[in-house]
C-alpha cells in the first residue's frame, strides 16, 4: 500500500480522452518519476492529485484518504506540496517573507486572523524560515525581492517553501524545464540531498531523461493517457515498448 | 511603544503632529491678506480632511494590500451616515453610540457584499462592487424612502423621539450633536494671535483622534502576519492555494475591515453635520477614494492620508477661486494680457477644478506611479545622495592633504 494510490483514474476533455484508466502506486519514501511524450497526460494526472482537476472516474487516495473533491489548500494541509513548472513564488515579497508564509500556513492552518500581532515577534517562524534559507543556500538573498531572483534561485526558493511545510509528498512538475545544464545539475543535487536528509516521498514529472535516471527509484511511463509500464530505471531503459513509444533515440544514444 | 518599530513610530508621530497641529499648519496666512483664501484651517474643512483620511486608510487596507479594487466603497460610507443619523433621531445626540452603530452596520453590510463580490477577482470584482453600490444608491434614493427620506436626505426633526435625550431644546430648536452633555461637536475655541485666527474645534479633534487610532490599527495590520498574507494574495493567489492557505477568508476579512473604516468615516460625517443623503453612496464618491489612495500611494501607510488631504484641499480651495480673484492677481499686467491670462486659467478654477485635479492625477500616475509618497522618497533620496557625494568628496580630498 503506497502513500499515494491512484485507481482507474480517467479524465476526458470534450472529445479528448486525456487519461484512461490510470493505476499507480507511489511507495512511501521513494522517488517515483512519471515520464511520457508530450500530451501523454502527465500534467493532467498531476492536477488530479492536487485538486486542480477532478477526474471523471476512479479514485486518488493519499495516506488512506481520498483527495477528490477537496480544494488545493485542503490537500496541501493534508501533506502534499507542489512545485510548478514555472516557479510560483510571491514575486512582490522578499525572499524571507516568501519562506515565512508556508511556515505560517503549517503552524496556523488555512486561515488565521492575527491582524494585531506583529510578524517580527514570531520567533519560531523566523527561526524556521531562516534555517530553511540556510539549507537552500540562499541566506544572503533574504532581503531581495523574490521577483528579481534568477530562474534557478526561484526554483530553489519554491522547493524550499514546499519543504518548510514538512510535506509527506512532494510533487515536482518538470522542475528543470527551461534550465541551463548547470542549474539542472544543481537541482538534481538539491533533490538528492533532500531525499537523503528527510523522510519524504517525491513524485516527479520530467522530460529530461538525465534528471529522471539520476533520481528515480521507480518510473511509470505514460503514453496516450494510459500507463505503459512501471519498473525500475534500469529495466525501463531497456524496455522495448518504452523505446518504441518514447525513448527512441535517447536510449540508443 | 505600542509594539511598533522605529520607522513606523516616526510615521505615526508625523501624522499625529500634522493632525493635532492642523489648525496652525493650515492657517499660515494672516486674515485679510491676499493669500488668506489659501487657508484651510476651518473646522468643517479640517473635519473633511481627516474623515476622508480615515476613509482612504481603510480603502488602502483592501486595495493597497490585496489589490482588490472596490468601486463601491461609498456604499459603506453612506450606510454609516444613515445609521448615525437614525441613532440621533431615535436615541440621542451623543456621537459615540452613533459612531459605534455606523461601524457595526457598515461591517455587516460589507460582509454581505464582500461575500458575493469576492467570488470573482480583477475587473469582475470591481464591476460587482460597483453594481452593489449603485443598487444601494438607488435603494436609498427611491425605494427605501421611509428609511432614507429619498432625495431630500435624512434629517433631524423636532418630532424625533430621542429616548435618551430631548426632542427639542428649551428654546424649541433641534438639539446638536455632542460628545458628553454640554460638549458640543460644533464648539470652537478661537485663538486670536494678531492678524492670525486659529480655530480649535471639538468635532475636529474627535475626528483627528479617531484618525490616529485608525492609522495606528492600519500600521499594525500592515506589519501583522495577516497583512503579509494579504500582500501574498495580491502577489500570487495560486501559490497561496498550493501553500495550504484559503484566500477567501483573508480577502473577506480585509473587505469587512475596510468597510468598517468607511462606516466610521460616514458616522463621523453625520456626527459633524447630522444629515445623510443618497449622493454619498454614488459611484463618483467611490471613485474619489480610489483617486485619493492612488494619488497618495496605494499600499503605503501614509499615502492615503496625503492623497485625501491633497484632493480635499484642492476641491475646496481651487473651487473658491473665481474670475474676480484672478483679475486681482493679474492686475499689475497690462489689460489685454490680464484678460488673456484670466481667459486661459478660467477653465481650471471654480467649477472647473476637476480639470486641474485630472491633470495633476495624470501627472502623478505617469511620472510617480507610487504616488505622492514616491515623490517624497525621490526628494529624500536626492538630498541623501547630495550629502553622500559631499562625504565622498571629503574622503577623496583628505589623502591629498
Amino acid at each position: 500500500m503506497g502513500i499515494l494510490e491512484v485507481k482507474n483514474v480517467g479524465k476526458r476533455f470534450g472529445g479528448l480522452q486525456a487519461l484512461g484508466n490510470v493505476n499507480l502506486s507511489v511507495a512511501e519514501n521513494s522517488v517515483h518519476a512519471i515520464i511520457g511524450p508530450n500530451g501523454a497526460g502527465k500534467s493532467t494526472l498531476l492536477n488530479c492529485f492536487v485538486g486542480k482537476l477532478i477526474p471523471d472516474t476512479g479514485s486518488v487516495m493519499f495516506d488512506g484518504q481520498s483527495v477528490l473533491g477537496r480544494k488545493p489548500f485542503e490537500i496541501n494541509q493534508m501533506g502534499i506540496s507542489r512545485v510548478f513548472q514555472t516557479p510560483e513564488i510571491f514575486g512582490d515579497l522578499s525572499v524571507m517573507e516568501n519562506m515565512m508564509i508556508p511556515c505560517f500556513a503549517k503552524r496556523d492552518g488555512a486561515f488565521e486572523m492575527n491582524a494585531l500581532s506583529s510578524v517580527s515577534s514570531q520567533r519560531d517562524i523566523h527561526e524556521k524560515a531562516e534555517q530553511m534559507l540556510v539549507d537552500m543556500n540562499m541566506a544572503d538573498k533574504r532581503h531581495m525581492n523574490a521577483a528579481s531572483l534568477s530562474r534557478g534561485d526561484k526554483r530553489r526558493l519554491e522547493i524550499g517553501m514546499c519543504l518548510s511545510q514538512d510535506p509527506r509528498l512532494l510533487l515536482l512538475d518538470e522542475p528543470t524545464a527551461g534550465m541551463a545544464r548547470a542549474d539542472t545539475n544543481n537541482t538534481i543535487d538539491l533533490l538528492k540531498q533532500i531525499k537523503e536528509e528527510r523522510d519524504i516521498t517525491i513524485a516527479i514529472i520530467e522530460h529530461d531523461m538525465h534528471v529522471v535516471f539520476s533520481l528515480a527509484e521507480r518510473i511509470t511511463v505514460l503514453a496516450q493517457g494510459t500507463p505503459l509500464v512501471e519498473d525500475t530505471p534500469d529495466n525501463i531503459k531497456g524496455h522495448p515498448k518504452v523505446r518504441e513509444a518514447y525513448l527512441g533515440e535517447t536510449a540508443a544514444a | 511603544m505600542f509594539g511598533l518599530n522605529q520607522k513606523d513610530k516616526s510615521t505615526l508621530i508625523v501624522v499625529a503632529a500634522l493632525t493635532l497641529l492642523a489648525p496652525f499648519i493650515l492657517n499660515p496666512f494672516p486674515e485679510g491678506s491676499a493669500l488668506a483664501q489659501f487657508n484651510a484651517g476651518y473646522p468643517d474643512l479640517m473635519q473633511r480632511f481627516v474623515i476622508f483620511g480615515i476613509f482612504a486608510i481603510g480603502f488602502n487596507i483592501l486595495f493597497g494590500l490585496t489589490g482588490y479594487l472596490s468601486f463601491g466603497h461609498a456604499a459603506f460610507l453612506g450606510v454609516g451616515s444613515y445609521s448615525a443619523v437614525w441613532m440621533f433621531k431615535l436615541v440621542g445626540m451623543n456621537v459615540l453610540p452613533a459612531i459605534t452603530l455606523s461601524v457595526i452596520v457598515a461591517g455587516l453590510f460589507a460582509l454581505l457584499i464582500g461575500f458575493v463580490s469576492l467570488r470573482r477577482s480583477g475587473i469582475y470584482f470591481s464591476i460587482l462592487t460597483l453594481a452593489f453600490a449603485q443598487m444601494s444608491f438607488n435603494l436609498a434614493y427611491s425605494v427605501l424612502t421611509p428609511i432614507t427620506n429619498g432625495e431630500t436626505g435624512l434629517q433631524l426633526t423636532l418630532n424625533d423621539p430621542r429616548v435618551l435625550g430631548q426632542s427639542a431644546t428649551a428654546d424649541g430648536s433641534i438639539p446638536v450633536t455632542n460628545l458628553l452633555p454640554g460638549l458640543e461637536m460644533r464648539s470652537t475655541y478661537v485663538l486670536d494671535a494678531g492678524p492670525w485666527l486659529f480655530q480649535f474645534n471639538l468635532g475636529y479633534y474627535l475626528c483627528a483622534l479617531l484618525l490616529l487610532v485608525a492609522f495606528y490599527v492600519s500600521i499594525r495590520i500592515f506589519r501583522s502576519p495577516f497583512g503579509m498574507m494579504l500582500r501574498a494574495v495580491k502577489s500570487n493567489q495560486q501559490r497561496m492555494n498550493y501553500t495550504g492557505l484559503n484566500t477567501r477568508p483573508y480577502t473577506l476579512a480585509a473587505f469587512v475591515i475596510s468597510g468598517m473604516y468607511a462606516g466610521l468615516a460616514g458616522g463621523l460625517m453625520a456626527s459633524m453635520d447630522p444629515l445623510a443623503g443618497a449622493e454619498r453612496m454614488q459611484w463618483t464618491a467611490s471613485g474619489e477614494v480610489v483617486l485619493m489612495t492612488i494619488l497618495g500611494g496605494a499600499g503605503t501607510l501614509i499615502g492615503p492620508v496625503l492623497g485625501a488631504g491633497f484632493i480635499k484641499y484642492f476641491e475646496n480651495i481651487f473651487s473658491k477661486i473665481n474670475d474676480n480673484v484672478l483679475h486681482g492677481w493679474f492686475a499689475i499686467l497690462p489689460d489685454g494680457i490680464e484678460d488673456f491670462l484670466v481667459f486661459v486659467v478660467h477653465p481650471f478654477i471654480g467649477k472647473g477644478w476637476h480639470l486641474t485635479l485630472g491633470i495633476l492625477f495624470m501627472l502623478v500616475v505617469i511620472y510617480l506611479p507610487g504616488g505622492l509618497v514616491e515623490g517624497g522618497q525621490r526628494i529624500g533620496k536626492y538630498f541623501k545622495r547630495g550629502s553622500d557625494d559631499a562625504q565622498s568628496n571629503d574622503a577623496s580630498t583628505k589623502p591629498a592633504e
